[in-house]
């Protein structure tokens, strides 16, 4: 059932072999992490006097925040202290994108869970104790609690952004067939295994340590500066792993370090702040859900010819990362199909919930899953495959008669120019049989009055780079020691997506030193500064990059001193297997590595990378805001229980492009791991806020991520064997969030078993696709 | 008052703790305490199963193992046992495991020697090379490494690494010692592992990052490498040597753990206010959620009386210290077809921890347990000491609640056991559980259906349901429309009628009121058709379609 590592792949030109890239390494930690002896911030040992804190959250929606009454909770056992909004020396607001949120509450609160201060004890169970016992007199405002009340109200935390193509209102008008609706779809907690964490020490001359699990130190440290009103030379964060991220602690993380860092500040001592899971539920923000309503034009054939659709996205209380999340998901309503007239409206809804925030894919999933239903309910009022409704709307050469154009250019104006979606779909059709499958699922439904089945194949296309053109720069240290040891360090973050690991393949080959002598150390802001969020995908393309050419500007300088040595050209040197040839002689590389010391060459180097060809106009959405799109796609085939609405994953194959792999066994585990995540946000997860604005799903009691059991027993990977054909470190291609739009084909192949019981009328059925909510879209 | 010093063993050696407070986790003492900090903390609530670590109790001569989640297990609760962390399985820690690994001198070696064999053997321990009749040929091929300068690896964490089966690498301890647990109770026995035995080990551990397939293969894999096994009989030396030191020492402590049952009477008569708990796997919430402070424990898992399930010839008699483990073994000895709902309860951690009698007990409405347990006919027997001597009532299950989490039970006395009638002939009885999630998950309706059918009439009814009200209930009214009547389609859709009029259950995050109405019905509809047995009813029994034409 488990997929094949592929063979050895050849790493990019100059580079030698035998080679530490394209094999499966085990994860760098991976020894560490089995024994117990990988070390998370709250296994660091702490430093005598440190306190720890638990938050005091607000309980109130929306509300004036009148008092805060501690003298029960100071009266507790251990409690030395409170932080509230008072004790800020620096900005009472965070330093965020929009400068809309107060590091703790003030005047107002605006959801519940908001952070009003923080308690202080000796232990942390004693600060969660008195945290619980400091009461909050809080006046009732009205709260908005839907994005349908937040549109009514124009409550909005930026403003709306329109994209437009074409003349959507003159093609729906025009069109044969057409099809109006709405959709609601879920937002997602991140769970992370590690909880949000950040463990403060104050150092001489007004100088921070600070150990965060973040995808983002740079933030963090730019945060933290920040509040306390320091430059952000004095403020140094360091994370060497994280217990998941997965976009959850892109910005979050940020929070939790300033609110510690206020009491340490206060308190003049180390202070560990680490939430209790229920916690970490009721303040952080999660993934966005979206509203939609839509009209959509298409002809006889399936094509579509008009859509017109409105997003309402739920921002919750602040802006935070919603801007650029919106914006992907309107760079993503194409997913991998042509749209030639379409008009987009996008609002950034005000919520009283927690303010969401990154979560893997971006906003790409609630782009990519509206066209997806809509491909779906084409097909059924046509009575076609969707397959065939899938491929007769893929980008293509396909000349538009009397434009002078091509099917091939997105609806922000990037023409796709790395388009493998046919073959690659065409592929995946034969691997999986899914024309036998589909044959074979009508059979069964017309055979059954209660199980039914249903089968889809979804793509992705999904496209590589921070829309924010300036994150996608990078930086990497590598130091090679007098043994002939290496060290690389780059701005990138250890998630468990297996960064330092490619990246440590990357200087290996580039050094031609086996993979074992390359050591990665802990992400720090004071070795590489101003590093953007380890996000986006792009974690491997940046870093990746900018660590090869640190390698290669130190194997330079080596090549140098040997070609001095041997009187040869730099050219004939060839760096590999821990040796250096030169036409005159082979050396160990530790040998060549200690008399270039003697001789004062340097042994260590920079590298810095910035990603060529983007840019993208902001307020009209139009460019390239990508530098190449990462493809893939799925089959899936699902049964559900019309009696209950419950349903069950039963098979599913994938093909998937990474281009060349660095690491095909972590490249495969991002794969499977990203589809099972996004099998959860499509079924069992779903967030729950009652009427009082309330998140009653807020633990792992209530808030069901998949299982082992859910994973279906066929569950087959395989990589599409092609480069990428952009420049890319070592042929690779980004993998961390495409691979999650994979599970829309769960979602759509529930769909489809449901519409075995229904006339053809398309599927309401919102996601998540619980079994109350299959059972209410079987209702009709 | 009193605290009884902690005593538990661990790497060879004995642990003492003087004063651990009563309502301290057991994590709590691991990382903050020892300092040992290979157990990570996922959610404080027994349902992700991070920290999970193993322990052991002497069964006889041997041992017998246990997952189960330190963060809602109570430190004390472990006194007397043996006790591994991730940290401590790893054959080469030659001083913290020299006791408990031991080459087996009739070893003979089968497999390739793994490359850290020889270090292994310098140390004075090392694994037995052989590992008989397990049925995976090409496994073998994986071989060990031990790269980055960490100790050679036990094969749990080994297979881990050859499958890429961490990655954040925080749920990995938890999933190590889940497949240590197994490991112990399957390879080490000479029993193979199956992909089912797998799932039924991991289903308490969530991963966020992997997808669970490396993992999976992982729990296979470790079945072909170089076999560890423990020294069970030094383990057993030292449990008695703690049960020594210890013995006398039974007194009025704040964490009372009474060994007989006129001892736990006697001490429940004498601290009534003291917190009773049976496996912990709810009141362990109250701590770590609900903050909760306990003065004083009585724990009444070590009674010995209650730990054991007594079989009578029309009845089984489950005591109220049986582990949901093991009392649901005994429930699906009787009853084959309820090993996917004993699957279901909770993951193998909670089960292993919670007893049957903690979670009757406890009467939260929507516990699994109570549901079947009403539609079986089943009763509880209360107990409490009266003068000298121990006085009883036997009352039904239905009758033992009187409103949301309230009981009948007087403040001196102590749910004792349940018993549970045999399944008889004309009885067909089936038990579904509708939640988000199939495993690890609280019902949002729960229904178990027990009818007796003679001559195409329905005899007998009993019918019990969670999820529906403020306590688990017998649909008193849906019963009365069964019985008597011709079992029959019309039959059926008048008590479905009946079932869905019976309850007004409430919405909430679990599910809406409307759609646990609708379902009762329908379940009871899925009861009817795989009666008749025409019509597939069960998802669990399906095949993807074209499986097994495509091998050929």
């Amino acid at each position: 059932m488990s997929s094949q590592p592929l063979a050895p792949a050849t790493p990019g030109a100059g580079a030698p072999s035998p080679l530490a890239s394209g094999i499966s390494q085990p994860h760098e930690s991976a020894a560490a992490q089995v024994a117990g002896a990988a070390t998370y911030v709250d296994d660091i040992p702490e430093v005598r006097g440190t306190l720890h804190a638990a938050p005091i959250l607000s309980s109130v929606a929306h509300g004036r925040l009148l008092g805060v009454d501690a003298r029960a909770a100071r009266a507790m056992p251990g409690v030395v202290d409170l932080v509230l909004a008072t004790d800020i020396p620096g900005d009472p607001m965070l330093a965020a994108f929009a400068g809309d949120e107060p590091v703790f509450a003030r005047e107002t609160v605006q959801h519940v869970g908001q952070v009003v201060g923080l308690v202080l004890a000796r232990t942390v169970v004693q600060a969660r104790r008195a945290a619980r016992k400091v009461q909050l007199t809080i006046e009732s405002l009205p709260a908005v609690l839907t994005v349908q009340d937040a549109l009514k109200a124009q409550s909005y935390v930026l403003p709306p952004v329109f994209v437009r193509r074409g003349d959507a209102n003159a093609a729906l008008a025009g069109a044969p067939h057409r099809l109006d609706g709405t959709l609601e779809v879920g937002g997602q907690e991140h769970f992370y295994l590690e909880g949000q964490i950040a463990y403060v020490l104050p150092q001489e001359q007004n100088q921070w340590v600070v150990y965060s699990s973040t995808q983002h130190p740079g933030e963090v440290q730019h945060w933290v500066a920040h509040a306390l009103g320091l430059d952000n030379h004095a403020v140094r964060v360091e994370c060497r792993r994280m217990g998941g991220g997965f976009g959850g602690k892109e910005t979050q993380a940020g929070h939790l370090a300033v609110w510690a860092a206020i009491a340490a500040n206060k308190l003049r001592c180390p202070v560990k702040l680490r939430l209790d899971r229920d916690d970490d539920f009721m303040v952080t923000g999660k993934r966005h859900p979206f509203g939609y309503t839509y009209s959509a034009g298409f002809d006889g054939t399936g094509r579509l010819t008009a859509l017109k659709l409105v997003m309402a996205v739920n921002c919750g209380f602040s802006a935070d990362l919603s801007g650029p999340v919106a914006d992907r998901a309107i760079f993503h309503t194409d997913n991998a199909y042509y749209l030639q007239h379409v008009d987009i409206a996008s609002y950034r809804c005000k919520t009283h919930t927690q303010s969401h925030t990154a979560f893997r894919g971006f906003g790409g999933p609630q782009g990519v899953i509206l066209i997806e239903t809509l491909m779906g309910d084409i097909a059924r009022q046509l009575r076609l495959d969707p397959l065939d409704v899938r491929l007769r709307n893929l980008y293509s050469d396909e000349a538009i008669p009397g434009t002078g154009e091509k099917r091939d250019t997105t609806h922000y104006g990037m023409p796709v120019e790395d388009n493998i979606l046919a073959p690659l779909l065409s592929q995946l059709e034969r691997t999986a049989q899914y024309r036998r499958g589909q044959e074979a699922v009508l059979a069964w439904n017309a055979a059954n009055p209660i199980i039914k089945r249903g089968l889809a194949i979804t793509p992705v296309k999904f496209g590589i780079s921070f829309t924010a053109t300036l994150f996608n720069q990078a930086g990497a240290l590598v130091h090679v020691y007098t043994d002939g040891s290496v060290q690389v360090n780059h701005g990138g973050t250890e998630m468990g997506q297996g960064l330092n690991t490619k990246v440590a393949q990357i200087v290996a080959d580039e050094l031609g030193v086996p993979f074992g002598r390359v050591l990665c150390t802990a992400s720090d802001t004071s070795k590489i500064p101003n590093a953007s969020a380890t996000a986006a995908s792009a974690g491997t393309d940046l870093n990746g990059r900018a660590a090869q050419f640190a390698a290669r500007h130190v194997r330079d300088n080596l090549a140098a001193f040997v070609c001095g040595l041997d009187g040869c050209g730099a050219g004939a040197i060839r760096f590999e297997g821990g040796r250096v040839i030169s036409p005159a002689t082979t050396r160990s590389f530790d040998d060549v590595v200690k008399m270039a010391y003697a001789n004062r060459i340097q042994l260590w180097s920079d590298g810095f990378y910035r990603t060529p060809k983007i840019h993208y106009d902001k307020t009209t959405l139009t460019g390239r805001p990508f530098y190449y799109f990462a493809y893939g796609a799925a089959c899936t085939e699902v049964a559900i229980d019309t009696l209950t609405g419950e349903s069950r994953v039963l098979k599913v194959d994938i093909l998937h492009d990474v281009g060349r792999s660095i690491n095909p066994a972590i490249d495969i585990g991002q794969i499977e791991g990203g589809f099972v995540q996004g099998m959860g946000w499509l079924t069992t997860e779903q967030l729950v806020w009652n009427d009082q604005g309330l998140l009653t799903t807020h633990a792992p009691s209530t808030y069901k991520i998949p299982t082992a059991g859910d994973v279906p027993q066929h569950f087959k990977v395989d990589l599409w064997p092609e480069p990428n054909r952009e420049d890319n470190v070592f042929g690779s291609k980004a993998v961390g969030e495409p691979p999650f739009m994979l599970a829309i084909s769960v979602y759509e192949a529930i769909r489809d078993a449901i519409a075995s019981v229904g006339d053809g009328r398309p599927v309401r059925l919102e996601a998540p696709a619980t079994a109350e909510n299959v059972l209410r879209a079987l209702a009709g | 008052m009193n605290t009884k010093p902690l005593r538990f063993l661990r790497r060879g050696e004995i642990v003492t703790l003087p004063a651990v407070d009563p309502s301290r986790t057991l994590l709590e003492v691991l990382r903050e305490d020892l300092h040992s900090c290979g157990t990570k903390e996922g959610c404080g609530e027994g349902d992700c199963g991070a920290c999970t670590v193993v322990v052991a109790e002497a069964d006889g001569d041997q041992l017998k193992y246990s997952a189960i989640n330190s963060c809602i297990r109570l430190a004390h609760s472990i006194d007397g046992m043996a006790l591994w962390t991730v940290e401590d399985i790893a054959p080469t820690l030659a001083t913290s495991c020299a006791v408990l690994y031991r080459p087996m001198p009739e070893a003979t070696t089968l497999l390739p020697v793994p490359p850290c064999a020889g270090r292994l053997g310098a140390a004075g321990i090392s694994p037995e090379g052989a590992v008989p009749c397990l049925g995976r040929p090409g496994a073998a091929a994986i071989a060990p490494t031990s790269g980055n300068g960490v100790a050679a690896l036990h094969p749990a964490q080994q297979a881990m690494v050859d499958c890429h089966g961490s990655q954040c690498g925080f749920c990995t301890p938890g999933f190590v010692m889940s497949l240590f647990g197994l490991y112990q109770n399957t390879v080490c026995k000479g029993d193979a592992i199956s992909r089912e035995g797998a799932l039924a080990a991991l289903s308490g551990n969530l991963c966020r990052c992997t997808g669970y397939r490396p993992i999976l293969d992982a729990a296979q894999a470790m079945q072909a490498l170089p076999l560890v096994r423990t020294n069970e009989a030094d383990v057993l030396s030292n449990l008695k040597r703690i049960a020594h030191i210890s013995r006398g020492l039974e007194a009025d402590f704040s964490y009372m753990s009474p060994r007989t049952l006129a001892e736990l009477l006697a001490q429940r008569a004498r601290h009534p206010d003291a917190q009773l708990v049976a496996g912990c796997t709810d009141v362990g919430l109250w701590v770590t959620k609900m903050h909760r402070q306990f003065s004083q424990v009585l724990d009444l898992t070590q009674v010995a009386e209650l730990r054991r399930v007594e079989d009578y010839p029309h009845h089984i008699a489950i005591g109220a210290a049986v582990t949901l483990t093991d009392a649901f073994a005994a429930l699906v000895a009787d009853r084959p077809h309820l090993a996917e709902f004993a699957h279901r309860f909770a993951g193998l951690p909670v089960r292993n921890s919670g007893t049957l009698g903690g979670n009757v007990a406890n009467g939260s409405p929507i516990g699994d347990s109570m549901p079947l347990l009403i539609a079986l006919g089943a009763s509880v027997v209360l107990m409490r000491q009266s003068g000298k001597a121990m006085a009883h009532r036997e009352l039904a299950l239905e009758d033992l609640y009187t409103g949301y989490r309230q009981n009948v039970m007087a403040r001196d006395e102590v749910l004792a056991w349940i018993k549970v009638p045999k399944a008889a002939p004309p009885e067909t009885s089936r038990v579904y559980k509708i939640s988000k999630r199939f495993e690890d998950d609280i019902s949002a309706v729960c229904l178990a259906i027990n009818l007796h059918i003679i001559n195409g009439c329905v005899h007998k009814a009993s019918v019990g349901a969670g999820g529906v009200a403020a306590t688990p209930v017998r649909a008193r009214q849906t019963e009365a429309a069964l019985i008597g009547q011709p079992w029959t389609q019309a039959t059926i859709d008048h008590a479905m009628a009946a079932l869905r009029q019976e309850f007004a259950p409430i919405s909430d995050m679990r599910a809406s009121g409307a759609y646990r109405r609708t379902v009762l019905g329908n379940l009871l509809q899925r009861f009817w058709l795989e009666g008749q047995g025409t019509v597939l009813t069960d998802l669990r029994q399906l095949a993807p379609t074209g499986e097994g034409e495509v091998a050929r």
